[in-house]
């Protein structure tokens, strides 16, 4: 029984859910007439049908597979199915595949009338005559190997400049077309130099163009086009759209994620003719090259080029998900044009990859360093010349370090004296302590006091000290933090202060007399009744002249050790025992929790603020001198060169110099790249791309087993995976490459899109072209710039843009091509063009995004944190489009409105609208009223006395060709009408003669300027003007 | 199939439709003043679904996107059982292995009862939050949807799904899936709008791919009106440049362009002759929709709008003109919803800025009879927890709340719920595909059907999934 076809057709296949609209027909081969159809080719005629109408239910996707039946091979359309076959080869009527998509029964017919799908006549026709010819399968065109055709011979002289002709006068021919005319110069120069390097000639320019008559004139100009720096600008904007640059983070805050460095890398790699594999090999992976270059890890750079977030509340793992899907896309959009973002939640509906292709691919990408949710490490990418100035100033470093590091027999001398100066504290040892109130006083082990239990609103401590030296002069009371405490104290109230209100020391019976009291700090709180207006050491030492409750006291400063230190007026004449008496007056549990008394015989000025050496050091100024080893001498020597007074100007040479190569460092540009985590993500395949579903098998990386050339096996690394693009048994490529080249001077690809070379995209109309250029390009060294030239230098590209009308009804898409591709410039050329022509246009290569101006408020809805476009001044508001700041959640409007992409994901082709806000923006966009007013100057200036000589000089250097009669007459109208306006209106011709920023041209007069910039505001916006013909 | 083709071939199109309306080798100077380009001029293009799948209930859509995500606890959905758990833990069995935004980490998670008092509204005794009592006072005309669900628990990838219905950025929104499949019923003025408003909470970031064609031909764009500056970005002549001089210009442009027509013929330059005009009229219309000085005093009370303020009561009333004016799709955004803390007062502020106006938009439609084929659709990217964030509520995609009105859609009526705590949806669940979908059928377009190839694939607003239309809502 047959079964196969009567599954009823499943709504939720991905995405080929319905039909096409109505009124529109999608299949390639009708888009153009071919007046001469041949022989059934499998991979054009059958295998898009099949694509289209079959595979999303009998295809590559085992699980979306109905009735077991796949028609994507040719083992599986010949399977038996009980009795019958869906193909059986040379026997159409036998067929059940030709009995269904014939049949007359609703349920019954395929593809079923539900899905949308209908064939008609001419496509059964076709699958019947297929399956009568033998039902021959044919490896998919773009997963063929690439091979070398011999170009047909051909003869036509005149037409055939180069092999790319045979090919496409041969096939011209064969559908029964013939080449258009040669363009004249004046046309040829602007689509060259619009396409090689994105600006228009100048007037001189074309006209030395047009006067060569050497054999060679055109060669010469293609190759100095291809020389000049502005080529690699060009090629960089068809570049960053693939790869996606932008110079803010894409998500939600889009905070700024600039790679400006990365955009010069691009437009030297082309400047340089940087071989293609090679440029393919450091984006990937120039991170892991050996002895990685500044130029290769700025390169590598292309793998952060995704967009990020920083949204608060985001899961790092889902972000680390979207991110591999995110470089799967757009390496396989880039280098492989295929779709391979469709297996991220199923395997492919058309093409052979699996979810596990997806996976796998994105697994290389699992080595980056990288923050999932967050902003991003940039990483310091120094010039030579930087690196230069830092590397000669670091070796001035051993010099410097060597005199502070060597002791000689001055900086000995110095030392003795410096810690002859140096006060010696002995801690003393209590014998007792007493409470007047209870409190319980203990004796540490480290001569401490610690006060506990009983806490009484006021006291006073009586410690006896025993054994304190003969000679003693000076005391310190240190007041010392406890866990123990409050606020870790020092003192026993709960905020951690305390007061001393008066210190009595007592030798016997003699109060020894005190003075000169200082401390580490002095209270300034709460002084509202302190007569000192602040809580100061002296006050502990008066006697209680001003009051019995006043006295020291450390609040804020609480929870670490402070010092009182005080002079006896006299040094003590005997030693022994000394009696301290802390009275601690002041009320509400002010008292001290924690302290210890030392003692010193020093003979100088001793204050609290007296630096005490570091406690090693002190240790070692406590052993004789005598008594010191080899290592304490060299480390008290080391310690004091830190400070040696002696050795002050060697060391501010150091910190200068330090200081200075910080500086220097500070200044290095700064990079996003690639950098390799020791342990790589683990990567699983998602079921249905679910980031929370861990039950998918791990993968390592590797790349589409169908495409798996190399057998690569185990863990393979991004350089792998790039030696894998770049190999030469790769089909994809190379092919991509060259046509997008292909594209890129005519218009559209020779297969299309120019991101899908998959089933569902449409064979190439030039196969055996395609393939030979795409040989050429990797026997060449993958030199693009040798491609570029091949294409440009051909006949086939020489041709008019203008043919006769019933060529154009029938080849609307010029997919044979008997004429060139014509096409309004990209929103970058745009730009520069108007530019251009005014003179404005600032050329330097390279540098940071720079900002044209915006209309204010058009940030508005950014936030985190809010934003305001501050526009560019000076030579910066004047350069090329290329340059202007690419803000992903909101671009410039002129760039989009022009259809700039966003650059969140691979744009191979931008699309080419004709809306009304492009009329907006060349009209009132300050970027273009300010080119106007400018190009007017000049047309004043220099374009002659009479209008008729200004308009003639304006024309052609905006267009690069005189007006015709009737051109001239239009616009000298407008002139003439317009000046008499402004000749009436001075504040109107005032305002029109000065719109922008660049300076005034003062000497002319306003309303001529404002008349002649309404003529230049009209030719800038010429459809001519703004087109590549 | 190449989209540029594809572009291409929908502009030529597209000039076979304006052509009609084109003033041809009119000078546009001697269309100035009342009797020209004041006036708003009906002239519709017709979209690439023509005739439409079956008969539209809807003519256009005014969403009103209630950015940051409003709480539906404090909103449109009541739950006593999260009152009476308010301070206690958050079952687990409901919130183990869900994903989570700032929450995340949260040892313990507590449930935060209502913080509003609800009301039954109407003859349909809708319970509405008494925050909202405007809203309240139109309950019969609205049918609130309980049981929505999305896939993205942070704004910006939430936002992009409900207009794009999509993940990964760079397909259409909604509104450019709308007037690309329906056209624009007036040529003097885009056919998909986007106003702003900020108010109530802390304003999210919206990023304008929320409006964006991605595949689609970009002139199915939005047009983002601004609140200061131009209204439409460079719509406004430069300095020195009057009307007539600016028509001038582009008069001595079309002329060139029509010669240059004549020896290349290329439909491009068509298609650009037809664009000037439209920019020049646009530059005209733009200025008389935007001045509401003809509005009467009784209409601005309505909406409590103030002329000129940016508010979202002005948008509203600008929304209902661009209506009467034709627009296809008028999206507002009101970006004030995201009461992570404080959700109690923040829904009381957001809601003053919001209740009265929107309630005004749709006495105001009905009023001329226009909402009968206007959907109106009220909601936010997701809504909030039950758990307690401080004291407000962090992000929540299982379960929150939307209401429609106009177009097709039964009022007084309310479809699906939550469960106790408001946390999943569990009753005739809503996806963002099944609102897609209904949204697609109200304006009579099959969402199965319509489709747009782009890399190999027929891609459609509704998604891969099975989406269904909520017939149930359908008067």
């Amino acid at each position: 029984m047959v079964i196969f076809f009567r599954m009823p057709f499943a709504r939720q296949t991905c995405l080929a859910v319905a039909a096409a609209l109505a009124g529109f027909a999608w299949p390639g081969d009708t888009l153009a007439v071919d007046k001469n159809p041949g022989a059934i080719d499998f991979a054009r005629d059958v295998r898009p049908l099949l694509s289209d109408n079959c595979f999303a239910c009998h295809g590559p996707d085992a699980k979306k597979r109905k009735a077991d039946l796949r028609l994507d091979t040719r083992e599986g359309a010949l399977a038996d199915l009980g009795g019958t076959s869906a193909v059986i080869p040379g026997k159409p009527n036998e067929s059940e595949l030709t009995r269904r998509i014939t049949s007359d029964d609703e349920d019954d017919r395929m593809p079923p009338p539900d899905s949308g799908k209908q064939l008609d006549d001419r496509q059964k026709e076709l699958l019947r005559r297929w399956i009568a010819q033998g039902a021959e399968y044919d490896l998919h065109w773009a997963y063929k190997p690439v091979t070398r055709p011999e170009p047909p011979s051909v003869n036509n002289g005149s037409f055939v400049r180069n092999d790319i002709d045979r090919f496409v006068l041969a096939t011209m021919r064969d559908k029964g077309y013939a080449p258009a005319r040669e363009a004249d110069r004046r046309t040829l120069i602007r689509r060259l130099s619009f396409d090689l390097t994105g600006l228009p000639p100048t007037w001189d320019r074309m006209q030395a163009f047009a006067a060569d008559r050497s054999p060679r004139a055109f060669e010469k100009l293609v190759d100095r086009l291809l020389a000049s720096p502005h080529y690699g600008e060009r090629m960089a904007v068809f570049w960053l759209d693939l790869v996606r640059y932008a110079d803010t983070m894409g998500y939600h805050s889009d905070n700024v994620q600039t790679k400006p460095l990365y955009r010069e890398y691009v437009i030297n790699a082309f400047n340089d003719n940087l071989a293609f594999d090679q440029f393919t090999r450091e984006q990937l992976a120039g991170d892991l090259m050996p002895g990685a270059t500044r130029r290769q890890l700025i390169a590598s750079g292309y793998n952060r080029l995704n967009m990020t977030t920083r949204e608060g509340g985001s899961q790092p793992k889902e972000y680390i998900a979207i991110y591999l899907g995110d470089r799967v896309r757009n390496v396989s959009g880039v280098w492989m044009a295929t779709t391979l973002g469709c297996t991220e939640c199923h395997d492919h509906k058309f093409d052979p990859f699996t979810s596990r292709d997806f996976y796998s691919l994105g697994a290389y990408f699992a080595d980056l360093e990288e923050t999932p949710v967050g902003p991003q490490k940039y990483k310091p990418l120094p010039t030579a010349a930087q690196q230069a100035e830092v590397d000669e100033s670091k070796k001035q470093l051993p010099a410097l370090e060597a005199v502070l590091n060597t002791q000689t027999p001055a900086l000995d001398e110095a030392l003795a004296k410096w810690e002859a100066a140096q006060v010696k504290w002995t801690v003393l040892e209590p014998s007792a302590a007493a409470s007047s109130n209870g409190t319980g006083l203990a004796i540490r082990d480290d001569r401490s006091i610690l006060a506990s239990g009983e806490l009484p609103d006021v006291d006073t401590y009586t410690v006896t000290f025993k054994g304190v030296p003969t000679g003693t002069r000076v005391f310190r009371i240190e007041a010392l933090p406890d866990d123990s405490l409050p606020k870790k104290g020092p003192g026993r109230a709960g905020n951690g202060n305390f007061v001393i209100t008066e210190v009595i020391v007592k030798a016997g019976d003699q109060i020894v007399p005190l003075q000169n009291a200082t401390a580490s700090f002095e209270q300034t709180l709460a002084n509202e009744n302190n007569p000192y207006k602040k809580w100061t050491a002296g006050s502990a030492i008066d006697g209680d002249a001003k009051g019995a409750s006043f006295g020291w006291a450390v609040l804020p400063k609480v929870g670490v050790a402070q010092r009182l230190v005080f002079e006896a007026s006299e040094a003590l004449e005997s030693g022994g025992e000394l009696a301290f008496i802390l009275k601690q007056a002041h009320g509400t549990k002010h008292t001290l929790g924690r302290f210890k008394i030392f003692a010193t015989a020093h003979a100088g000025k001793v204050t609290a603020n007296s630096v005490a050496p570091p406690k090693k050091i002190g240790e070692i100024l406590a052993v004789p001198f005598a008594n010191r080893s080899d290592g304490q001498k060299k480390t008290l020597a080391t310690h004091y060169r830190t400070f040696a007074p002696e050795l002050a100007d060697a060391r501010k040479e150091l910190a200068d110099l330090k200081a200075r190569i910080k500086q220097l460092e500070k200044a290095y540009p700064t990079s996003l790249i690639s950098v390799r985590l020791a342990k790589p993500r683990t990567v699983r395949i998602l079921p249905r791309g679910n980031w929370q579903d861990d039950s998918g098998p791990v993968v390592q990386p590797t790349v589409p087993a169908r495409l798996n050339l190399a057998n690569l096996e185990g863990r393979s690394s991004r350089s792998d995976l790039a030696d894998w693009v770049v190999s030469k048994k790769n089909p994809l490529t190379a092919r991509v490459m060259v046509n997008r080249l292909w594209a890129l001077c005519f218009g559209r690809g020779l297969a299309t899109p120019l991101d899908d070379f998959g089933a569902q995209g449409t064979p190439p109309t030039h196969p055996e072209l395609l393939d030979w250029l795409a040989a050429d390009f990797m026997d060449h060294g993958w030199d693009i710039k040798r491609t570029l030239k091949l294409l440009v230098i051909s006949g086939a590209y020489r041709q008019s843009s203008t043919t006769d009308a019933e060529t154009m009804d029938a080849d609307p898409l010029n997919m044979w091509l008997a004429r060139q591709g014509r096409w309004r410039l990209d929103a970058e050329m745009v730009r520069d063009n108007a530019l251009a022509v005014s003179g404005l246009l600032a050329k330097p290569i390279g540098g940071a995004s720079v900002k044209p101006y915006q209309p204010a408020g058009y940030w508005k809805h950014l936030n985190f944190p809010k934003r305001k476009w501050s526009h560019d001044g000076g030579t910066s508001q004047y350069r090329r489009g290329l340059y202007t700041f690419w803000c992903r959640t909101f671009l410039h409007p002129s760039m989009l409105a022009f259809d700039a992409p966003t650059r969140e994901g691979c744009i191979a082709e931008r699309t080419r609208s004709n809306i009304p806000q492009q009329a907006l923006v060349l009209l009132n966009d300050p970027t273009y009223v300010e080119a106007a007013r400018v190009f007017a100057e000049r047309i004043v200036r220099n374009g002659g006395d009479t209008d008729d000589e200004r308009l003639v000089w304006a024309f052609e250097r905006a267009l690069t060709r005189g007006p015709s009669a009737a051109e001239r007459d239009i616009l000298l109208r407008l002139a003439k009408e317009r000046a008499g306006y402004f000749a009436a209106n001075a504040g109107e011709a005032k305002a029109a003669a000065t719109a922008g920023e660049w300076p005034v041209a003062k000497t002319l007069k306003p309303d001529s300027v404002a008349a002649w910039a309404a003529v230049a505001r009209a030719i800038l916006n010429l459809y001519e003007t703004t087109s590549r013909f | 199939m190449n989209p540029e083709y594809f572009a291409t071939r929908l502009n030529r199109r597209s000039f076979l439709n304006n052509v009609s309306v084109g003033v041809g080798s009119l000078a546009l100077t001697s269309m100035l003043g009342p009797a020209g380009l004041a006036k708003p001029a009906k002239r519709s293009s017709l979209g690439v679904i023509n005739p439409l799948h079956f008969a539209p209930r809807a003519k256009r859509v005014i969403h009103l996107c209630m950015a940051g995500g409003p709480s539906h606890l404090e909103t449109l959905d009541y739950k006593p059982k999260l009152a009476e758990m308010d301070g206690k833990p958050m079952p687990r069995s409901i919130t183990d292995g869900q994903p989570i935004a700032q929450l995340q980490g949260n040892k313990e998670l507590k449930c935060l009862g209502p913080q509003h008092e609800f009301k039954e509204f109407g003859q349909s005794s809708q319970s509405i939050s008494s925050a909202l009592p405007h809203i309240g006072g139109i309950a019969d005309e609205i049918c609130i949807i309980r049981s929505m669900i999305t896939q993205q628990i942070n704004h910006d990838p939430a936002h992009t799904f409900m207009n794009t219905g999509a993940l990964v950025a760079g397909r259409p929104s909604m509104g450019s899936w709308v007037t690309y499949g329906l056209g624009s019923e007036g040529s003097d003025l885009p056919g998909f709008v986007v106003l702003s408003s900020v108010g109530g909470a802390q304003d999210q970031p919206i990023a304008s791919r929320q409006w964006h064609s991605g595949f689609l031909p970009s002139r199915f764009q939005g047009v983002h009106f601004h609140s200061t500056g131009d209204p439409v970005l460079y719509i406004s002549n430069p300095k020195g440049v009057d009307a007539k001089g600016q028509g001038a210009v582009i008069d001595a442009v079309n002329s060139i362009n029509r010669l240059r027509n004549k020896t290349v013929a290329d439909p491009e330059i068509d298609t650009r002759i037809s664009q000037y005009e439209m920019a020049f009229r646009m530059q005209a219309s733009v200025p008389e929709l935007i001045d509401t000085s003809n509005e009467p005093q009784h209409v601005f009370d309505l909406y409590g709008a103030r002329p000129g303020d940016g508010s979202f009561a002005s948008n509203c009333l600008l929304a209902r003109r661009l209506a009467e004016r034709g627009t296809r799709f008028i999206q507002l955004y009101h970006r004030g919803w995201d009461h992570h803390g404080g959700v109690k007062n923040g829904v009381l502020t957001t809601a003053k800025h919001v209740d009265k106006a929107s309630a005004a938009l749709i006495r105001d439609l009905k009023d001329r009879g226009m909402l009968d084929d206007t959907l109106v659709i009220w909601g936010g990217e997701f809504g909030r927890t039950p758990m307690a964030q401080g004291s407000g509520r962090d992000h929540h995609m299982k379960g929150f709340s939307f209401w429609l009105a106009g177009g097709g859609i039964k009022g007084g009526i309310s479809h699906g719920n939550t469960d106790d705590f408001g946390y999943h949806s569990v009753e005739d669940v809503v996806t963002v595909h099944d609102f897609h979908a209904t949204m697609m059928h109200l304006l009579g377009v099959n969402h199965e059907k319509f489709t747009f190839k782009f890399q190999g694939l027929d891609f459609r607003l509704s998604g891969v999934e099975e989406a269904h239309v909520l017939r149930k809502l359908i008067a």
